[in-house]
């Protein structure tokens, strides 16, 4: 990947400044992603993979704030872009889908008011325009009878439904860059297959780059190019999904997949990371995942720099599983 | 939609009549009947005579059913002060109190919603905290008090304002108005602020509780990630969701806003319901009592309704279900 | 009414001295976290203490007409009488001290608010209990009520009561503890519903005590943190009412003078421009609800068992 690709993130570093100390929720966090290209950003709750994805519009709440690092989007820096500016590209350039399509939609506005002012926000457009436009980004999400629908209150759709009107609305401006947090957790698997399957052939047919946030190996599997690993605030291990979900390199990617049920035998105990995620107010010192690590030694004291240990993968680790890969 | 109207309806009859039982016991049971009804002044043979009339004779629950059948045709009584019927004076007295809790619910959301939006809006600022200060004293300072103190600042030591009556008014279909004269307002300022002073503090609340409520929920930051001004993002998406609650709970205080025009217009010398039924309550004046009461009750019930129908007309939620059931 | 406490950060947990302190101290540490309350507690105190030392603090005997001179009436702050005594805060249209009125005031208000507010509190807590513990049809009658009364305003309620009995101290402590019970019925029917459902209950019932020995023993001291806040927001309420009434002219008969009589024998001078007969009773007045509310306030959020970790 190089610097021309859609979005650049370098070195991000978003921190929450309370009361009990400086939480460094993002700490120097890297990637890209290219159009038409799917990233899939992995993590557990409390990784820091969704402040990633917030910290990219500029959507960060305080206490909250960007506190270092650059996020080239087609070679503007948005870290230290305008609100004016960052309002201008939401929603229009890069579009943000969220997790819980419950709570998404404003409950007391109708679907058409919702999607109309996404439009009206960015460009001068007749309402009648608008509204034909809206219809057509419900038909393209798979969402029946869409003229009629978009009279209807959020209430009466749906969760799957829903979420359907959230991508149309992401897709409303036909974005550079859509960023998806958890889209399909809170959803039934047969939908979430569905959905999975609609935003892959969208970002391919539109190219449309696609930074895909979960918590679910099996997602990523089935719809990413590239995966980044990311724990305690930072990426652990980063390359083409495929490779890193075969062999993975970092102790840490090794322990989740091993986690995922379905990859371990019958009969045999269910593979676990021993311990928990520590807080992020008090990190151990060095690599942070030492703690939990089986791996862990005296080296990993020191904080490891990420390393191309492989041409395309990168891992945070002093002791990486290279024996797999050499096989 | 119907059903849901009957149901209401039906509910409020209920009230009404439970209402009417108490009022009746209290008045007419509890005291002495024939005190309450005729007046002291009365000799001997018009005593008896209106105890016939009225009767009083008759057993208690056969007085009940006369005097609610009376009641249904708008019959309470005539007051002994004016010699009139006692609902004619109520309802000639009405307009100026509606008129007064109106204008004092107006204020209340013309100042109240912005400063608990901004309070809620910002809730660590100086001004948010001087905002929710405020309204804490506004909760604690007793109404009355409160209206000496605006005529002694401004009609006694200023001399901006007037600080009795009702002004110069105007009629329109037959009510009388101060809102549309010049004198109307400047006598109305005062006690509609006074009478507005706990309810805006009540606003204030309601708006920055909302307000800090809606801001955390997703679907303003989805809002804001459409890209939609700071200004959209409040004013339609935010204050909808905070207008619906809000709407309700004030709808509901309509009605103890009229009660409560009773100190009020006393402080003011405002001629409307409140002060009429303190003056009935010192002379002793019953059947204005009871006309007040009755009429109040109603007037409680029919803004009940109305808010509850305006309340399923706001919320797609509600209307909804409402309309399955 | 629906109070809404302002919003607080909760309060920081106080572990380490948490586990060895007693319940009262813990209590007391975490209420004295909000300076304001402590503030507000000071003057609950000091309002008390003024209340039951009014006789031997007062300048002078409001109401013995023996020590009134008419010669003095309407003085202002800080004028001296003929006899030398110095009217602080002036005197009204009898020659009568403000000072020593407004203290004598206090005394009355406060009996009347806390009289009422502890007849409600026991009147209603008792129907609310009873409500809670036999459920069923007791329940709905009794809850009915209290939603029809709580859907009126207190102060009309008071009018109506008022008008039916008459005058007179007694009158209107039924009439603030017919207004305000239902405050307290609702408040703990919700909490003992809760504890209803819990072991202990059942256990008691169990071995067979009898009910008024598992209402009271068992039941109500689990529901007291709520109805001791809701008294506390209920007294000053109370007291607020009660002035209103009286300076309305139907509370209080003026042999009682409370603060709200002293502001209402005032406002005839007022636009006169002679403001301190009505002005200091009712900071008097002010100073009383303002310092209950704020405790209350406090005493919600620490006695809120959702906040405390």
């Amino acid at each position: 990947m190089t610097g021309s690709a859609t979005l650049v993130v370098e070195n991000l570093q978003t921190h929450f400044h309370t009361r009990a100390g400086v939480l460094k929720a993002v700490d120097g966090v890297s990637f890209a992603v290219d159009k038409g290209r799917i990233l899939g950003l992995v993590g557990e709750s409390g990784s820091g993979k969704s402040v990633t994805g917030f910290s990219l519009l500029g959507l960060v709440d305080p206490p909250g704030r960007i506190a270092g690092g650059r996020i080239l989007f087609k070679g503007e820096d948005l870290a230290t872009a305008s609100e004016e500016r960052l309002r201008a590209l939401r929603g229009d350039r890069i579009a943000m889908i969220f997790q819980d399509p419950m709570m998404t939609l404003n409950p007391v506005l109708r679907i058409d008011t919702q999607m109309i002012e996404a439009l009206q926000a960015h460009r001068k457009m007749d309402h009648r325009t608008a509204f034909a436009r809206a219809r057509d980004a419900l038909g393209q999400v798979g969402i029946p009878s869409p003229e009629e629908r978009l009279r209807s209150y959020p209430h009466q759709f749906s969760g799957g439904m829903r979420q359907r009107v959230a991508i149309a609305i992401a897709l409303l401006n036909e974005p550079d860059l859509i960023i998806a947090d958890e889209p399909t957790t809170a959803l039934d698997v047969t939908i979430q297959g569905q959905i999975l399957f609609e935003a892959q052939k969208l970002c391919r047919e539109v190219g449309t780059a696609l930074i895909w946030i979960t918590h679910d190996l099996s997602v990523v599997a089935g719809l990413a190019d590239d995966i980044c690993v990311m724990y305690a605030g930072r990426v652990v291990e980063s390359g083409p999904v495929d490779e890193v979900l075969e062999t993975p390199l970092h102790p840490y990617t090794r322990g989740l997949i091993g986690s995922v049920p379905s990859r371990n035998r019958r009969g045999r105990p269910l593979a676990q990371i021993p311990g928990m995620a520590p807080s992020p107010l008090n990190l151990p010192r060095g690599c942070s995942f030492r703690t939990r690590c089986p791996r862990a030694d005296a080296a990993c004291l020191e904080p490891p720099p990420m390393v191309e240990l492989v041409p395309g993968r990168f891992a945070r680790c002093v002791h990486p599983h290279l024996e797999t890969v050499a096989a | 939609m119907t059903v849901f109207l009957i149901r209401r309806l039906m509910q409020s009859v209920v009230v009404l009549f439970v209402m009417s039982l108490i009022v009746f016991v209290g008045v007419y049971a509890i005291g002495n009947p024939i005190d309450i009804l005729i007046s002291p002044e009365a000799d001997q043979m018009e005593r008896e005579r209106a105890i016939r009339a009225l009767g009083l004779d008759l057993p208690l629950w056969e007085q009940y059913a006369v005097f609610l059948q009376r009641a249904v045709l708008g019959d309470l009584g005539r007051s002994f002060a004016f010699s009139t019927p006692a609902l004619q004076l109520i309802v000639e007295r009405m307009p100026a109190t509606l008129e007064l809790a109106i204008a004092a619910m107006g204020i209340s959301i013309a100042i109240g919603i912005p400063l608990g939006m901004w309070a809620g809006f910002r809730p660590e600022s100086v001004a948010g905290r001087a905002i929710m200060a405020g309204s804490i004293l506004g909760f604690s300072l007793p109404t009355f008090w409160v209206g000496l103190m605006l005529i002694m600042v401004f009609a006694v030591h200023l001399g901006w304002l007037p600080s009795t009556g009702r002004g110069e008014t105007v009629e329109v279909f037959g009510i009388r108005l101060s809102i549309l004269t010049r004198d109307g307002i400047a006598h109305m300022i005062l006690p509609a602020f006074n009478l507005a002073l706990f309810k805006m503090a009540l606003v204030i609340r309601l708006t920055r509780a909302g307000m800090r409520e809606n801001l955390l929920m997703d679907y303003v930051k989805f809002a804001r990630a459409k890209g939609l001004s700071t200004g959209r993002v409040i004013f339609v998406h935010v204050m909808k969701n905070i207008m619906i609650p809000v709407v309700t709970i004030l709808g509901l205080e309509l009605g103890s806003v009229i009660a409560f025009a009773v100190v009020t217009e006393t402080i003011f010398a405002w001629p409307g319901m409140g002060k009429l039924i303190i003056d009935s309550i010192n002379q002793l004046d019953r059947p204005v009592i009871v006309a007040y009461l009755l009429v109040t009750v109603s007037m409680f019930i029919i803004i009940n309704l109305v808010v509850d129908i305006l309340y399923s007309v706001l919320d797609p939620r509600v209307r909804l279900k409402e309309m399955k059931s | 009414m629906t109070v809404t406490t302002p919003d607080r950060v909760a309060a920081e947990p106080v572990e380490a001295t948490a586990a060895v302190v007693s319940p009262l101290r813990r209590f007391w540490i975490e209420f004295r976290e909000n300076r304001v309350a402590v503030a507000g507690l000071a003057g609950c105190l000091l309002v008390v203490a003024l209340a039951l030392l009014a006789p031997l603090i007062a300048p002078q005997n409001p109401y013995d007409l023996t020590q009134l001179d008419i010669m003095d009436g309407r003085l202002e702050p800080g004028s001296k009488s003929m006899d030398g005594m110095t009217f602080w805060l002036g005197t009204d249209d009898q020659g009568r001290d403000m000072l020593s009125g407004i203290l004598y005031g206090i005394r009355i208000s406060l009996a009347v608010g806390v009289a009422s507010g502890v007849l409600a509190m026991l009147f209603g807590a008792s129907m609310g209990l009873l409500a809670a513990y036999f459920g069923g049809r007791v329940d709905t009658l009794i809850m009915r009520v209290v939603d029809l009364q709580l859907s009126f305003p207190a102060i009309l309620l008071a009018l109506i009561l008022v008008a039916v009995l008459g005058q007179g101290i007694d009158k209107i402590i039924i009439a603030l503890v017919a207004v305000q019970w239902a405050y307290y019925a609702r408040t703990i029917r919700g909490t003992a519903l809760v504890e209803r459902r819990k072991e202990y209950i059942e256990a008691a019932q169990c071995l067979a005590l009898g009910h008024r020995r598992v209402v009271f023993r068992h039941l109500l001291p689990n529901c007291l943190p709520p109805l001791i806040v809701v008294g506390t927001v209920q007294v000053a309420h109370a007291i607020a009412l009660e002035a209103t009434l009286s300076f309305l002219g139907i509370g209080l008969p003026i042999t009682e003078p409370s603060l709200g009589l002293l502001i209402a024998n005032g406002f005839e001078y007022m636009l006169s421009g002679k403001y301190w007969i009505s002005f200091f009773p009712g900071v008097a007045l002010l100073l009383t609800i303002v310092s209950i509310n704020l405790v209350g306030d406090q005493l919600r959020d620490v006695l809120n068992p959702r906040l405390r970790k």
